[in-house]
């Protein structure tokens, strides 16, 4: 007999497919302001591996001379940003949803067989709550990467005024080389998110629209 | 007993019909609502340019933005947030020279350079180098920044803009709420908000690593304000005015923030 199971909240499922477009938003009008001084490459013993970016995927996206443009937008929605964080994790903290989402002890361990398992090296899963341990590493380390982007952020936007800031960050040279390794791991993270959730199938992704699955149980009154 | 058992059926149909039905408004609020945010980036993508004064070249939304972000950090500003000093050893020696706007004039003879300083519509002060280096010299070591997104230790001496308005009877002045500062030539020119300008660590320099300024780094005199991008940090100053209007700045014109604080 199929019955509904409850499984995200309002709250988290609003911030979700708000911070999406949001995000785009920001890695977009980020990239407008990196073209103007795109000094970072991947270099291994003098071999330069990658550059970004290289002048196709700059003409590919329209990137060059818009350093103003980009500035004005990612400065806009830098506070929708921060705003929609914000009160996620506030959310999380206060409604104890974090318990089933950050890493406990076995986490760690798990998260490795739960990896060995999606990759079809391993049969078996160890058993799981609402989030599995690979989950529970990856969606608390995307919130951390999320404060992470907005503290280097402010440390290279304000570096005199939040001085401490731009001192724990590493200084304001690293601080832009974080902000920018960050924001290339939230495309990391979103490429594996999304063949995640294809491969989970239509019940998992509608419950992050909806907030519910569809559990097949037997009544237990026969 | 009857509606007992009617209700218990009806809950027992329900939960196919309570899917869809939750489906379909969770869906439709999916749905309208990303449209609704599509919409609003298309307005937002599309808004026309700002009418064309102080600040140019920006969508009028985003301008309001940045007038908005200003009034926000401007609250935390502080003249007790100074820049991070470096020893002398660790400034650059090839400095970085990024632009020659205002300073290109081919002819351009330095000896005949003074500095105006318009202290109202009938008195204005010309002042020569040497008046200027009666003043205590005082350098700093700092990382330079470039809207652009590169920062350069650099080294440069001066006077700080403090003790020039303190010398020159400029308190009057420097109770308004702008500074303006424009070449010679009058083709590059910026607009300081007071509170910066006043900063202990703004600097009229004229020299760097120890040497009298060179031309491309905007000789006889130039501003160094750490508190600002390099757009702000004018080469070869021919006239300080203050106002309380937004003076005309050169990059605000061209679509980027005009306060530029950092």
């Amino acid at each position: 007999m199929k019955e509904i199971k409850e499984k995200h909240s309002l709250l988290m499922r609003w911030t979700h497919w708000i911070n999406f477009p949001v995000l785009a938003i920001m890695i977009w009008s980020g990239m407008l302001i990196y073209w103007a001084n795109d000094v970072y490459t991947i270099t291994i013993f003098g071999h330069t591996l990658l550059r970004f970016f290289p002048d196709w995927f700059y003409q590919l996206f329209n990137i060059p001379q818009r350093l103003a443009e980009g500035m004005a937008f990612h400065f806009l929605f830098m506070w929708l940003f921060m705003l929609n964080g914000f009160f996620y994790v506030l959310y999380t903290i206060f409604s104890g949803e974090w318990r089933e989402l950050m890493p406990n002890r076995r986490s760690f361990k798990e998260a490795w067989l739960v990896l060995l398992h999606d990759l079809h090296l391993r049969k078996t899963m160890p058993p799981q709550g609402k989030y599995n341990a690979a989950q529970r590493v990856a969606y608390t380390a995307i919130i951390f990467m999320g404060i992470g982007s907005v503290l280097t952020g402010l440390a290279i936007y304000k570096p005199v005024q939040l001085y401490w800031l731009c001192w724990l960050c590493g200084g304001y040279h690293i601080a832009r080389i974080l902000h920018f390794i960050l924001t290339v791991g939230y495309v990391f993270f979103f490429l594996i998110h999304i063949v995640q959730v294809i491969l989970a199938g239509w019940n998992n992704f509608r419950s992050v629209v909806s907030g519910f699955e569809v559990v097949n149980k037997q009544d237990p009154t026969i | 007993m009857a509606t007992v058992n009617n209700k218990k059926k009806k809950q027992e149909l329900t939960v196919e019909q309570r899917i869809n039905r939750r489906n379909f408004i969770s869906f439709t609020t999916f749905f309208v609502v990303g449209g609704a945010m599509f919409g609003g980036w298309k307005w937002l993508f599309n808004a026309p340019e700002e009418a064309e004064g102080i600040t140019a070249g920006a969508r009028k939304p985003l301008r309001r933005a940045l007038n908005k972000t200003e009034l926000f950090f401007r609250r935390i500003f502080s003249n007790d947030h100074e820049v991070k000093l470096y020893p002398p050893s660790m400034a650059a020696k090839e400095v970085r020279v990024n632009g020659d706007i205002g300073i290109d004039d081919e002819d351009y003879n330095p000896d005949s350079w003074q500095l105006s300083v318009v202290k109202n519509k009938k008195e204005t002060l010309q002042l020569s180098l040497a008046d200027l280096k009666k003043l205590p010299k005082t350098d700093i070591v700092f990382d330079f920044k470039c809207v652009e997104g590169w920062d350069q230790i650099q080294h440069w001496g001066g006077v700080k803009f403090t003790d020039f308005i303190a010398h020159f009877g400029l308190q009057q002045q420097a109770r308004m709420k702008y500074v303006g500062m424009e070449t010679p030539n009058s083709e590059y020119y910026i607009g300081l908000d007071m509170e910066s300008a006043l900063h202990p660590q703004t600097l009229l320099a004229y020299e760097m690593n120890g040497q009298p300024l060179e031309l491309e780094h905007g000789a006889p005199l130039r501003l160094i304000i750490p508190v600002k991008y390099g757009i702000k940090n004018l080469k070869r100053i021919g006239a300080i005015s203050f106002s309380n209007e937004r003076p005309p700045d050169y990059w605000a014109e061209q679509g980027y923030d005009y306060y530029s604080g950092l």
